[in-house]
């Protein structure tokens, strides 16, 4: 990836809502320990440098601030691996049914 | 902008943003210390279910297939005791705009949302019903937001969450993604200010308005193809809109005898709010974290009052396990080539065992599922576990521990629902209910309010608020 984004370029922000200190008063420890964190995606509008401010507008015509972490960023997600747990489970349904019949 | 946006501040200013963002004054229903005319409320700010139904129509939403899984109920019939063995019936709402129910409620909730003027809708949700609110929000021309919870502290999201991220912006909604934490409300509530978008809470009268269709759409179609109404209808429950709003539909389309069977994954010992926990869970929703919450207090929502109380419906409630979720997810692919989503197929995973307990003439129908993709997969959603160090493995789902290990079941009889007394349910809800009314004495209205909320008779509310109220006072202060 490159280090600079330019104008007009679809990236991601990031900014930091809450610190530590400044969580809802119900949530457990662990999460108290750690600070609420945004992401947001939009066009480029101001800055391009990443790890620097930068600020985007969003498709629903906001303009948010933040940090710069990433240009054109992929959802990342995917189906995973195959689970041998689950490979046989159809196969042996079918078998299953063959041998009641009906 | 010079607004104080300090958790403390926005929170404070709760009531004045909600009321702007809903266009619903909830005071007006109020009619005791905790009780409210329910169907006052859902008759005055709903849309009844002929409405709802004629919406629903201008964006291609509803009217779908109910199909008869023919080889998932001979596999139940096998199992089952001779002369039992329901047949069960499957409502594909994948085939929905959004790719599940929630493009019901989010029908409505736009067309709302429209209708007032609103520039557009904005929705805290990390399930599918940010994709339908995206969805319809495309089809009416209104801008959307959508406010997702999807990470934990280490910046690792839940891969069904990402995808319900993805969708929404294929939709061409702004989506906001939060790390974990119950400030995602927090946030929503800014936003609605900033944007003054409407709220399209899943719990208000129009959302729970979109759901009626459901269970109406069930009791005319069975009554028309097979002269009669379903026995029970198995419904996955959450936040408690989906069993509600199917449960009134059932009733309005005349089917009052059918019995409404909510289900959720146990999730037991797994905190909703827990950084920690949150990537232990392989299902974002349809689980007991919100299930039990919802039902046993539903005006911890969004809005003041909630349009969703399932205790009013709910005839029986019982639990399942991720692993048997995933392991009928597979037997609807390969044995009636249905490929759908894993947290769709939570009522189903109930449905094979609850049809042998049930006589081979009658009807069950599971009410729902959704589409299925990237993320949204057994493979996807169990890849993930192991890497969260999540032990996999074939056995007697009774071995499943929430947040340690997934158990898939090696045989089709080991898929066995647990039940959850209602009763316990009606207890807990009843001791929030007293908090609620703080040092108001309950009057005879909050009384039969409690008991039409519960779904208990008023003699047992009365004695078991009496019995609440005795070991309160019996606590040092």
């Amino acid at each position: 990836m490159g280090a600079r984004a330019r104008k007009g370029d679809w990236v991601q922000i990031h900014r930091i809502l809450l610190g530590p200190g400044e969580r809802a008063p119900q949530v457990p420890p662990d999460t108290q320990a750690v600070p609420l964190e945004m992401w947001v995606k939009g066009f480029l509008v101001e800055g391009g440098e990443l790890g620097h401010p930068a600020t985007v507008r969003t498709v629903a015509g906001r303009e948010v601030q933040g940090t710069l972490v990433a240009v054109r960023p992929g959802p990342g997600h995917d189906f995973g691996e195959p689970v041998p747990e689950l490979l046989t489970v159809g196969l042996e349904a079918r078998e299953f049914l063959k041998s009641v019949g009906g | 902008m010079g607004r104080d946006l300090s958790y403390a501040a926005v929170m404070a200013r709760r009531n004045a943003i909600m009321i702007a963002a809903v266009g619903i004054d909830y005071q007006v229903f109020a009619t005791g210390a905790v009780a409210f005319d329910y169907e006052a409320m859902m008759r005055e700010a709903g849309y009844s279910v002929e409405q709802a139904a004629a919406i629903q129509r201008q964006t291609h939403v509803g009217d779908t297939p109910l199909l008869e899984l023919g080889n998932i109920t001979r596999l139940a019939r096998a199992l089952a005791p001779p002369g039992k063995g329901a047949r069960i019936f499957l409502k594909d709402e994948a085939a929905n705009p959004s790719g599940s129910f929630k493009a019901r409620r989010a029908a409505l909730s736009v067309f709302h949302a429209e209708r007032h003027g609103y520039p557009g809708v904005c929705a805290a949700t990390s399930g599918n019903y940010g994709a339908a609110v995206a969805s319809q929000a495309a089809m009416r021309g209104l801008g959307c937001i959508i406010i997702q919870e999807v990470f934990d502290s280490r910046g690792v999201g839940q891969p069904e969450i990402v995808e319900k991220g993805r969708a929404c912006e294929a939709y061409g909604a702004e989506v906001i993604q939060l790390t974990v934490g119950p400030e995602l409300f927090y946030t929503f509530l800014v936003t609605l200010e900033e944007t003054g978008y409407f709220n399209a809470s899943l719990y208000t009268p129009y959302s729970i308005a979109g759901i009626e269709t459901l269970g109406y759409e069930i009791a005319r179609e069975l009554l028309a193809r097979e002269g009669r109404y379903p026995d029970a209808v198995v419904v996955t429950h959450a936040g408690g809109g989906n069993v509600t709003g199917t449960a009134r539909g059932l009733r309005k389309a005349g089917a009052t005898q059918t019995r409404v069977i909510g289900v959720s994954v146990d999730l037991a010992g797994l905190h909703m709010a827990s950084d920690r926990d949150f990537n232990r869970k392989s299902f974002t929703t349809g689980h007991t974290g919100f299930g039990i919450p919802f039902a046993t207090w539903p005006d911890r929502a969004d809005v003041p009052r909630n349009a969703a109380r399932p205790l009013r419906y709910l005839d029986r409630y019982v639990l399942v396990t991720q692993g048997e979720v995933f392991y009928v997810t597979e037997l609807l692919a390969q044995l009636e080539g249905l490929e759908r989503g894993p947290a769709g197929n939570t009522s189903l995973a109930a449905a094979i065992s609850l049809a042998q307990e049930m006589d081979r003439d009658q009807i069950l129908v599971v009410q729902e599922t959704e589409y299925t993709g990237a993320g949204k997969h057994p493979w996807a959603q169990l890849t993930f576990a192991r890497r969260n160090g999540i032990v996999i493995e074939r056995g007697d789902p009774a071995g499943n521990v929430p947040g340690e290990r997934i158990v898939i079941p090696q045989r089709p009889d080991q898929l066995r629902v647990k039940e959850y007394p209602l009763e316990n349910l009606r207890r807990s809800y009843l001791k929030n209910a007293l908090a609620y009314a703080g040092t108001a004495p309950l009057t005879s209205t909050d009384f039969r309010f409690l008991a039409e909320d519960t779904g208990a008779d008023e003699a047992w509310v009365r004695r078991t608020v009496a019995e609440l109220a005795g070991q309160e006072e019996g606590k040092p202060r």
